[in-house]
């Protein structure tokens, strides 16, 4: 394991999968990790809060007609900067919007491209980092070498030069694919890692002297017992997504007007600090839970799905 | 341990020119009009576009432009603005105070993250480790400009403990935003630290050391510590560079005329050139950083060497 892995994990506070699954009981109770993890769960308040939370979030995200009748883009400029209200509860921004309605329709930039990015690039991850770490050899030194160098472009600033230079239309699609192409790195790192450790179980050999396919043993046997920290740290990456996006709106290379994202109401009020406030504390606030929940979720689920920890 | 760094820069040479070439053809080869997308909306004169064509070789063969372009950066030149000022100029005005505010930050999260792991790891479980844990999530999950924003609107305005923006007064006005700067890092340190510690506690020459009577101090503060540092030096290597994107977002809001500013500034004026030569500048920096770290964990760690 080279350093750099050994402290991507270190990052997410233990070393996830190595010792998952000699701890597993073999076929049979097939599933019985997650049938532990999630009667564990359910008492945990820090899961059920993360969970509650994050429902809402996709729920606002999918309907958000639910939560307000007003339509954030019928604005009246009388009405520029008012106050929160019992009108307007989240107050008005300059051109007089409903601010408690914008926030609420922000959710569905975020949560999409939160989901959408994480997906993909666990995705690619899975694909190619199963096949690095199962048949390991020149397969893997490709893979590997290449991941590396991916990996060595710093996110902000990646995104900030590609999306600059590419596109001069950035809508959600065009974010997403940069955050996809600079986010699968460290989750195919994770993946290889976790594959490789699995592959050397007794079970695979098992599998193998049966006269069971390549393609059968990663995917009966192998990927269900190194998906564990993966699925945890692909739920920490929607909130980190979701934080990266809002970055790179605020400063100007995201999603571009009149998109209605968090990133960018920020960054529309941050010359109005001292004069409205109100502008900059709701989204940042709905902003800051969102990214919340999904830390503390991905937390409750490795203390869960890592059974050194019970 | 020569081997190893041998094995180190050898793995280093094709991740470096990698990650440039990469950088390179996301700017430059792409299909459309690079130009035109680094001019943003505004319309540039005949000899500027003749300028920047010249400047990065764009009527080359594509592996010529970037072998002359890595010639040019490896010779100091980074490009030049719209207005024909070499963006190393830009570098060397800015650079310094972006330095000043980076190793204030540094500072900051070393000391008070190291302690703060500490005060978690010795008692795990305990309310230390509790509030500790929960703080930096809180810390973790907060965008660093919106904590900015925060911290300049209590921190400066209402309570007008620090300069709310500028570098006016001296060192005083990076303190402020050193802390934000750091504080992301600050929170992983934190955990790190603390992990670490909770596993080197439960080492075999810990009993020993405790076994043979020194004091839990000693025992704690030199022994244990010493073991537990090595992957928080490694993440310094990793963290800067997030403190790169974060100096870019800091230095915004607190208006420090940093190297940062000047690439949001490039951003907002639609200068291209600027953007894609400073950027590259950092990534470089970040590469170097992560090799000389690389290094520095095979001199703490004698295990890497023998891997």
């Amino acid at each position: 394991m080279s350093d750099l892995e050994h402290i991507a994990e270190r990052r997410l506070g233990g070393d996830p999968g190595s010792d998952l699954a000699e701890l597993e009981p073999a076929a049979g109770r097939e599933g019985s990790l997650y049938a532990d993890a999630w009667r564990q769960l359910r008492r945990r308040p820090i899961f059920v809060i993360s969970g509650l939370l994050i429902l809402l979030l996709i729920t606002m995200a999918l309907f958000p007609s639910l939560f307000t009748r007003v339509d954030p883009r019928s604005c009246d400029l009388a009405d520029s900067l008012l106050r929160p209200s019992r009108e307007h509860w989240f107050g008005t921004d300059v051109q007089g919007c409903d601010y408690y309605a914008r926030t609420i329709y922000g959710a569905r930039v975020s949560i999409s491209i939160g989901i959408l990015v994480t997906v993909s690039s666990t995705l690619i991850a899975v694909v190619f980092g199963s096949i690095a770490g199962f048949y390991g050899g020149a397969t893997d030194t490709i893979i590997a070498r290449i991941t590396d160098i991916w990996f060595a472009i710093p996110t902000i600033l990646g995104g900030i030069v590609i999306l600059r230079s590419i596109f001069s239309e950035r809508g959600l699609l065009q974010v997403s694919l940069v955050l996809i192409v600079l986010g699968w790195p460290t989750m195919l790192r994770l993946v290889r890692s976790s594959v490789m450790s699995a592959k050397e179980m007794d079970y695979v050999d098992a599998a193998r002297a049966l006269g069971v396919g390549d393609f059968r043993i990663i995917r009966r046997h192998i990927l269900p017992n190194a998906i564990a920290p993966v699925i945890v740290y692909a739920t920490i990456t929607v909130g980190v997504i979701i934080s990266a996006e809002a970055a790179l709106s605020f400063l100007g290379v995201g999603l571009q007007l009149p998109a209605i994202s968090w990133g960018l109401m920020i960054s529309v009020a941050q010359n109005r600090i001292l004069t409205a406030p109100h502008l900059l504390l709701f989204p940042g606030l709905f902003l800051s839970v969102t990214v919340f929940s999904f830390i503390l979720m991905g937390d409750a689920l490795r203390d869960a799905l890592d059974p050194r920890l019970r | 341990m020569g081997r190893y760094l041998v094995r180190r820069l050898l793995q280093f040479i094709p991740v470096f020119f990698g990650a440039t070439l990469l950088i390179f053809v996301m700017v430059w080869a792409i299909p459309g009009d690079p130009i035109a997308a680094l001019a943003g909306d505004r319309v540039l004169p005949e000899q500027v576009l003749q300028e920047i064509r010249d400047q990065y070789h764009l009527d080359d063969p594509l592996l010529v432009q970037y072998g002359k372009y890595m010639g040019d950066v490896f010779r100091g030149d980074f490009g030049e603005d719209f207005r024909g000022r070499p963006v190393t100029d830009l570098m060397k005005q800015r650079l310094p105070i972006t330095i000043r505010l980076a190793l204030m930050a540094f500072a900051f999260e070393l000391v008070i993250g190291v302690l703060a792991g500490i005060l978690a790891g010795v008692r795990k479980g305990g309310f230390m480790d509790n509030l500790v844990l929960i703080s930096t999530l809180v810390v973790i999950a907060i965008p660093i400009f919106v904590l900015g924003f925060l911290a300049q609107l209590v921190l400066g305005v209402r309570l007008g403990w620090f300069p709310v923006s500028g570098i006016q007064q001296g060192l005083r006005s990076y303190v402020l935003p050193a802390m934000v700067l750091g504080s992301v890092s600050l929170a992983y340190i934190a955990r790190l630290t603390r992990t670490s510690l909770v596993e080197n506690l439960r080492a075999d020459y810990v009993r020993t050391a405790t076994a043979k009577g020194l004091p839990r101090r000693r025992v704690v503060g030199i022994h244990t510590l010493r073991n537990s540092m090595i992957p928080v030096v490694t993440f310094l290597a990793i963290d800067l560079g997030a403190l790169m994107g974060g100096a870019i977002i800091t230095e915004t809001i607190f208006n420090i005329p940093g190297i940062g500013r000047a690439v949001f500034e490039g951003v907002q004026r639609q200068e291209g050139t600027v953007v894609v030569g400073i950027v590259t500048f950092l990534v470089l920096v970040y590469l170097i950083a992560n090799l000389l770290v690389d290094v520095l964990y095979a001199v703490l760690d004698p295990r890497i060497r023998y891997e």
